[in-house]
């Protein structure tokens, strides 16, 4: 079942992302070269379920990852993607990302093609992913410094705004000059934030940006993710599988399940397709388990 | 902002993160000198040891020998750390989960290996420096007549063409996450065998006598030796620089030629995920 937006939630706005037919599979080659002693089992995002299957594998050994999606995202808008682990959130990102090249199908943004002017996107985006990934002997500040180096910045401006972004975030100022490893996961995912904002992209990539951290550093992360859009006009597409992050946070959500979406609409368009029961206001976990017959968080994803 | 001074910036990003990373990991840096000085005097010993084992003394100039063999060892250590550091290019993004965030960022490849190759021959010239300082007073050298600048020419002239073998190799690494920074032993064991590091090419079987002739530390090696041992002049030096730099002409642009293919492949098969 697919249901599209019909409406709700669209505006006359420039879009600043067009995802457009895009597909992805994984594990072809897999079998082909299994026979030589270095291919092992870890190709990339063959997209796990979270109980370890291999999700949409066909008898051939494909794992479609993305499913012909098509999407547009308004220039300044929060858009969602919503679904399970392995339902192809993390592949769709690395594509606008021009970490991973599609199979079938263009992603324009800003309008740039991600695959022919990988450049061009690069300059206008930034991620944080849900692994903070930053060299973790070296400090917040040696890291930023590093990573706002690679988009041009000048070091002793971005020192300054190092730790005006940390301080902003809560991180103390004692930390700034520690090494990664001697902070917490939280602080870490707030020095990422600040990692993303240094380079002010126009499109900021958010991938669970708030998965495994306590509600107040959530909190904090949030407000943040709001201010950018808010204050900078800054576009977000922001994947997660907290769906009450999602309803406050997005101007629209698309549902995506087995690497493709079943639904997208703003977060009151999606619950009014659910039927209210005993009175209730349906919530997205409603929705999701009435479009999919799937819970969206499963117990072994808590664990 | 000008293309110039982006790509300036981001090329000392990787110099000064490389830099951070020794400092952060300055006790790693120890024990890899400690091992690096040992297995140079090792090698060096063999010379006079030499004497001891033909069982005839002095028909044997064990302080040419030493230097022959010190020459060696120093310039592979060099050559070696020069290609441990390119071919990790990628290797450290993925053991320090980084991968994406560098490969994401609006830098041309040639800019990467630029800053991240310039580290690596500083760093080198500079930790072969203290091995050279430390074997030269345990083995009291006499270096007052050898053509030190000019040693240091030959060794330099050659880096270039091992940076472009370092930046082919750094192809393993992105293309098999597993197994490839292992991989790119083969390699640098194989220039080892060619390249006359411990013994005249002369010795060798003619096939490997041939692979040497493409080998770039087969000419440093003859040019470092000529500067230090015969204290050869820089025009003598000469016919030993150009073919390292024909060499570098030809290897650079085909490393990253090759390692752009490779990160296109690695995109298109999803294996720059960090641990692969």
């Amino acid at each position: 079942m697919l249901v599209q937006a019909n409406g709700n939630g669209s505006d006359n706005r420039a879009p600043a992302v067009r995802v457009d037919n895009i597909y992805k599979a994984f594990g072809s080659e897999k079998k082909r070269w299994q026979w030589l002693p270095w291919v092992g089992s870890n190709h990339g995002e063959n997209g796990e379920t979270a109980n370890g299957q291999a999700r949409g594998e066909d008898e051939k050994g494909i794992t479609v990852a993305v499913d012909h999606l098509n999407f547009e995202i308004h220039d300044g808008e929060i858009f969602g993607v919503l679904g399970p682990n392995g339902s192809g959130k993390s592949t769709l990102i690395r594509l606008m990302s021009t970490l991973l090249l599609p199979d079938e199908g263009t992603i324009t943004i800003f309008g740039h093609d991600a695959e022919r002017e990988p450049m061009a996107v690069q300059r206008a985006i930034n991620r944080v992913s849900v692994e903070a990934s930053f060299f973790k002997k070296l400090s917040p500040m040696e890291n930023l410094l590093y990573g706002a180096r690679l988009y041009g910045l000048d070091g002793r401006k971005v020192r300054k705004e190092v730790v005006e972004i940390l301080e902003r975030l809560s991180i103390p100022k004692k930390n700034i000059n520690q090494p990664m490893d001697e902070m917490s996961r939280g602080m870490q995912q707030k020095v990422a934030v600040a990692r993303a904002l240094l380079s002010s992209p126009m499109l900021l990539l958010l991938d669970e940006p708030t998965t495994g951290l306590d509600p107040r550093s959530k909190r904090e992360v949030q407000a943040f993710v709001r201010e950018l859009r808010d204050e900078h006009g800054t576009t977000i597409l922001l994947t997660t599988h907290d769906m009450e992050e999602a309803d406050k946070l997005c101007d629209r959500i698309a549902i995506l399940d087995n690497g493709a979406i079943v639904a997208l609409d703003t977060p009151a368009g999606l619950k009014a397709m659910v039927p209210a029961e005993n009175g209730n206001v349906p919530t997205l976990e409603n929705v999701f388990l009435e479009l999919t017959g799937k819970k969206l968080v499963k117990e072994t994803d808590l664990v | 902002m000008s293309t110039a001074i982006h790509n300036i910036r981001a090329s000392y990003a990787f110099a000064e993160r490389n830099w951070n990373l020794v400092k952060r990991y300055w006790a790693w840096e120890i024990v890899w000198l400690f091992y690096s000085i040992a297995n140079s005097l090792s090698v060096a010993f063999i010379g006079l040891g030499m004497e001891v084992l033909s069982g005839n003394t002095g028909a044997i100039d064990t302080s040419f020998l030493v230097l022959y063999l010190l020459i060696g060892t120093l310039v592979w250590r060099y050559f070696s750390s020069i290609f441990y550091w390119v071919t990790e290019v990628i290797a450290i993004e993925r053991w320090e989960g980084t991968i994406e965030y560098t490969l994401m960022a609006p830098v041309p490849r040639i800019i990467h290996m630029v800053g991240h190759t310039a580290f690596a021959m500083v760093y080198s010239l500079l930790f072969t420096g203290v091995i050279l300082l430390l074997t030269a007073l345990i083995f009291d050298l006499n270096l007052s007549q050898a053509n030190l600048l000019g040693g240091v020419l030959v060794l330099v002239a050659g880096s270039f063409s091992f940076v472009g073998i370092g930046v082919m190799g750094a192809v393993l690494p992105l293309l098999f996450p597993e197994r490839g920074a292992q991989m790119t032993h083969i390699i640098i064991a194989t220039l080892l065998l060619v390249s006359g590091v411990y013994y005249p090419i002369e010795v060798l079987p003619q096939a490997f006598q041939t692979m040497s002739v493409i080998s770039p530390a087969t000419y440093v090696l003859e040019g470092v030796r000529a500067a230090l041992l015969e204290n050869a002049s820089l025009s003598a030096l000469w016919p030993d620089i150009w073919p390292t730099l024909l060499l570098a002409l030809v290897m650079v642009p085909a490393g990253l030629w090759i390692f752009e293919q490779a990160e296109r492949y690695a995109k298109r098969k999803g294996r720059l995920a960090r641990n692969g």
